[in-house]
C-alpha cells in the first residue's frame, strides 16, 4: 500500500502539478516578454551614461551602441569645472536638504494636530489644504517671484527653499495625519502621568514613532526638490551663481549646444545620485506614493 | 506636580458631553498648542499658495512690466487681450491636447503593466517595477535635455534604430517638425511619468482579496471574466482619484516642454505654463518687456479652467461612487428580504 502511494499520483495531485507547471510556464513567458521592454525603457539612461564616457566625435559615429571605444573621463572634468556643475550641485543639495528639513517639521506638526485632535476650525484648515491640490503652478509663480524679491530673499538660496516648502504639501500632511490618528492613546496618557507636556509628548514620543512616514516624506520631498525646475529657473533669472542643476544644465545647453558629451557627463552627474538614493530607499518612496492614493 | 497641558491632550476621543458645555473661547484656549503647531505650515501655505492666488488675480488688472515702471490700473483690458490672443488659445489648446493624448495612454499602459506585475507567479516583478519606475525619480529638465539628443535627427539613437529596422527612410525631426513636436513631448511625458500611475494601480490591485479570484476560478471564470467582473469594479473608486491626479499633473507640464522645444517650432508645442513663463519672464532673453499683468490674467484664466475641470471630475466621481453605494445598499436590502 505504501509503495503504491509513492509511485501512483492521485487525480488531485495531478491537477495541482499541472497548475504549478502552468504557473511556471506563465512566469517564464512573461519574463521573456518583459525583459526587452524593460531594457528599452531604461535605454535613455544607459545611453546617457555611455555617452558621458565617449568623445563628441564618437557619439556621432557609434550609433545606438552603448560601449565606448575607450573610456574618457575628461567630459566629467569639463562639466564639473567649466560648466559649473560643482556649484550647481552644491546649490541643489543645499536647497534639497533645507526644504526637506522644513517640510518634515511643518507637515509632521500639522499632521499631528489634524490627526490627533479635534478643535474649532479643523474642517476649515483641512478644506483649505484640499482645495490647493488642483492649483496649477503657473498660476502662483508670478506673485511668488515678486514676494521673494520684496522680502529681499532673491540673493540667497533661502528664497528657493521657502518657496519650495510652501506648496501646501497635502499628501505629506495626509500621511502624517493617518499615521498619528492610528497610534494608541495610552502612549500619551502614560507620558502625561510621567509629567510630559504637549511639546515633549510630540518630540520625544510621537515624532520618533513616526519614522516610517518621516522616511517617506524625506525621500519624496528630496526628489521633488531635486526635480524642480520652474521655481529655481524663475528665482535665479538674474543670479547665475544660485542656479540648480536643472537650471544650470538648461543654460549650459544654450551656450554649448554642440558639446554633447559634456552635457551627457553633466546630466549623469546630476541624475545618478538621485537614482541611487531612490534605489536604496525605494521601499519607503513607493509605499508613500501608494499610501497617498489609498488615503 | 501639575503641568499646564490642554484638557483633551489624551484624546482622539474627547468626551463629547464635556466639550458641549465649554464655550468656543474656552475650547480655543484649551487647544492653543494645537494652533501653535499648525502655524508654521499655515504661514508657509499662506505665503506661497494662498497669497499668490489672490495676488495673481490682483496683478491681472494692471499693466505692469514688473521691474521698472509702476503698475498702472487698466481694469479688464488684460483679459480682453488674452481672449483675443491667438497665441493664448494656441497654448490653451495645446495644454489640453497634451492632457487628452497623454493621460489615456499613460493610464492604460500603466494598468496593463500593473496587472502583469501583480501576478504572484512573477518572481522578478520587483525588479521590473523598479525599471519602469526609475524615470519618475529623475530630474525632468535634465531628462528633457538628454531626450533632445536621443530624438535628434542627426544620428540620435531613436532615428538610427528606426532606420536600421527599416521603419523610416529619412530621420524624423521629432522636435523640429511643427506637426510632430507636441506629440514627441507627449511620448517622453508618457515614458517619464508612467511609473506613477503604475504604482497607483498596483496599490489599488493589492486591495482586492485573492479569495475572490480563487472563488471565481472554482466557478470556471476565465481571465477576461475575472478582469471585467472582479478587477475593474473593485478598482473603480481608485480609478477616479488616479485619473484626477494624473490629469491635473499633466496640465502642469513645464520642464519637459521648455527644455525639449521651448514651445517651438513656431509655438507648435507651446503649452500654457510655457506661455505664462514666456510672457512674464521670458523677456530676460529677448528685447520685449516682461508683461506681469498680462501673464497674470492668462494664468488666472487657465487656473480657473483647470479648477473647473477638477471640480467637475470630483463631482462626477462622487456621483459615480454614490450610485455604486446605492447599488450596494439595494443589494443588501434584497438579501435581507
Amino acid at each position: 500500500m505504501a509503495a503504491l502511494q509513492s509511485t501512483a499520483i492521485t487525480p488531485e495531485e495531478h491537477t495541482k502539478r499541472m497548475a504549478l507547471q502552468a504557473k511556471r510556464l506563465r512566469e517564464i513567458v512573461i519574463t521573456l516578454i518583459l525583459t526587452p521592454i524593460a531594457l528599452i525603457w531604461i535605454y535613455p539612461f544607459l545611453w546617457m551614461v555611455s555617452a558621458s564616457f565617449k568623445t563628441n566625435n564618437e557619439i556621432f559615429r557609434s550609433g545606438t551602441s552603448l560601449i565606448p571605444d575607450q573610456f574618457t573621463f575628461e567630459n566629467f572634468q569639463r562639466a564639473w569645472v567649466e560648466a559649473n556643475i560643482s556649484q550647481y550641485f552644491l546649490n541643489t543639495a543645499l536647497i534639497a536638504i533645507g526644504s526637506v528639513m522644513l517640510v518634515v517639521m511643518t507637515t509632521s506638526m500639522m499632521g499631528y494636530a489634524l490627526g490627533r485632535y479635534s478643535f474649532p476650525g479643523k474642517r476649515i484648515v483641512i478644506g483649505i489644504f484640499i482645495a490647493t491640490v488642483f492649483l496649477p503652478k503657473g498660476y502662483t509663480i508670478i506673485p511668488i517671484f515678486e514676494l521673494i524679491s520684496n522680502l529681499e530673499l532673491d540673493g540667497s538660496l533661502l528664497g528657493v527653499i521657502l518657496a519650495q516648502s510652501g506648496g501646501a504639501n497635502v499628501i505629506f500632511i495626509l500621511l502624517f495625519m493617518g499615521y498619528f490618528s492610528q497610534l494608541p492613546k495610552e502612549l500619551e496618557e502614560a507620558a502625561i502621568v510621567d509629567g510630559a507636556g504637549f511639546l515633549r509628548v510630540f518630540f520625544q514620543i510621537m515624532l520618533p514613532l513616526s519614522k516610517p512616514i518621516i522616511a517617506t516624506v524625506v525621500i519624496m520631498q528630496f526628489i521633488a526638490s531635486w526635480n524642480d525646475f520652474l521655481l529655481p529657473l524663475v528665482l535665479t533669472l538674474a543670479r547665475p551663481e544660485l542656479r540648480t542643476l536643472s537650471v544650470g544644465m538648461y543654460a549650459f545647453r544654450g551656450e554649448y549646444f554642440t558639446d554633447w558629451s559634456g552635457m551627457a557627463a553633466a546630466a549623469t552627474i546630476a541624475i545618478i545620485p538621485v537614482i541611487l538614493l531612490f534605489l536604496v530607499m525605494q521601499r519607503y518612496f513607493i509605499e508613500g506614493i501608494a499610501g497617498a492614493v489609498k488615503s | 506636580m501639575s503641568i499646564p497641558i490642554p484638557s483633551n491632550v489624551t484624546s482622539g476621543s474627547i468626551i463629547t458631553s464635556d466639550i458641549n458645555k465649554r464655550t468656543l473661547r474656552q475650547r480655543i484656549m484649551d487647544n492653543r498648542w494645537i494652533y501653535v503647531f499648525m502655524l508654521p505650515s499655515l504661514i508657509l501655505t499662506a505665503m506661497f499658495t494662498l497669497y499668490p492666488i489672490i495676488a495673481s488675480a490682483y496683478y491681472s488688472f494692471f499693466q505692469w512690466s514688473g521691474f521698472t515702471s509702476a503698475p498702472y490700473y487698466i481694469g479688464i483690458a488684460n483679459y480682453q487681450e488674452v481672449i483675443g490672443d491667438a497665441q493664448f488659445w494656441n497654448a490653451f489648446k495645446n495644454s489640453f491636447v497634451f492632457m487628452l493624448t497623454s493621460v489615456p495612454i499613460k493610464l492604460t499602459l500603466a494598468l496593463i503593466i500593473a496587472i502583469v506585475l501583480n501576478d504572484r507567479a512573477l518572481r522578478l516583478a520587483p525588479i521590473f517595477r523598479t525599471m519602469f519606475f526609475v524615470p519618475v525619480v529623475t530630474t525632468t529638465a535634465i531628462v528633457g535635455i538628454v531626450m533632445t539628443f536621443i530624438l535628434s535627427p542627426f544620428n540620435g539613437p531613436i532615428n538610427l534604430a528606426l532606420m536600421d529596422l527599416g521603419l523610416v527612410n529619412r530621420p524624423i525631426d521629432f522636435l523640429g517638425d511643427p506637426k510632430v513636436s507636441l506629440f514627441a513631448v507627449v511620448g517622453v511625458e508618457i515614458w517619464k511619468w508612467l511609473g506613477n500611475p503604475m504604482i497607483y494601480w498596483l496599490a489599488a490591485l493589492q486591495t482586492i482579496p485573492e479569495t475572490l479570484y480563487e472563488a471565481a476560478e472554482v466557478d470556471g471564470a476565465n481571465w477576461w471574466r475575472k478582469f471585467f467582473f472582479i478587477t475593474l469594479p473593485l478598482i473603480r473608486p481608485f480609478a477616479v482619484v488616479i485619473l484626477l491626479i494624473t490629469a491635473v499633473g499633466t496640465l502642469n507640464v513645464f520642464a519637459l516642454v521648455q527644455t525639449m522645444t521651448q514651445g517651438g517650432p513656431f509655438f507648435a508645442s507651446e503649452v500654457m505654463e510655457v506661455y505664462i513663463y514666456r510672457t512674464a519672464f521670458g523677456a530676460a532673453n529677448s528685447m520685449t518687456l516682461p508683461r506681469i499683468g498680462y501673464a497674470s490674467a492668462a494664468a488666472v484664466f487657465f487656473g480657473l479652467a483647470v479648477m473647473v475641470i477638477a471640480i467637475l471630475q470630483f463631482v462626477a466621481a462622487r456621483w459615480a461612487n454614490r450610485e455604486k453605494a446605492g447599488i450596494a445598499a439595494a443589494e443588501t436590502t434584497r438579501e435581507d428580504i
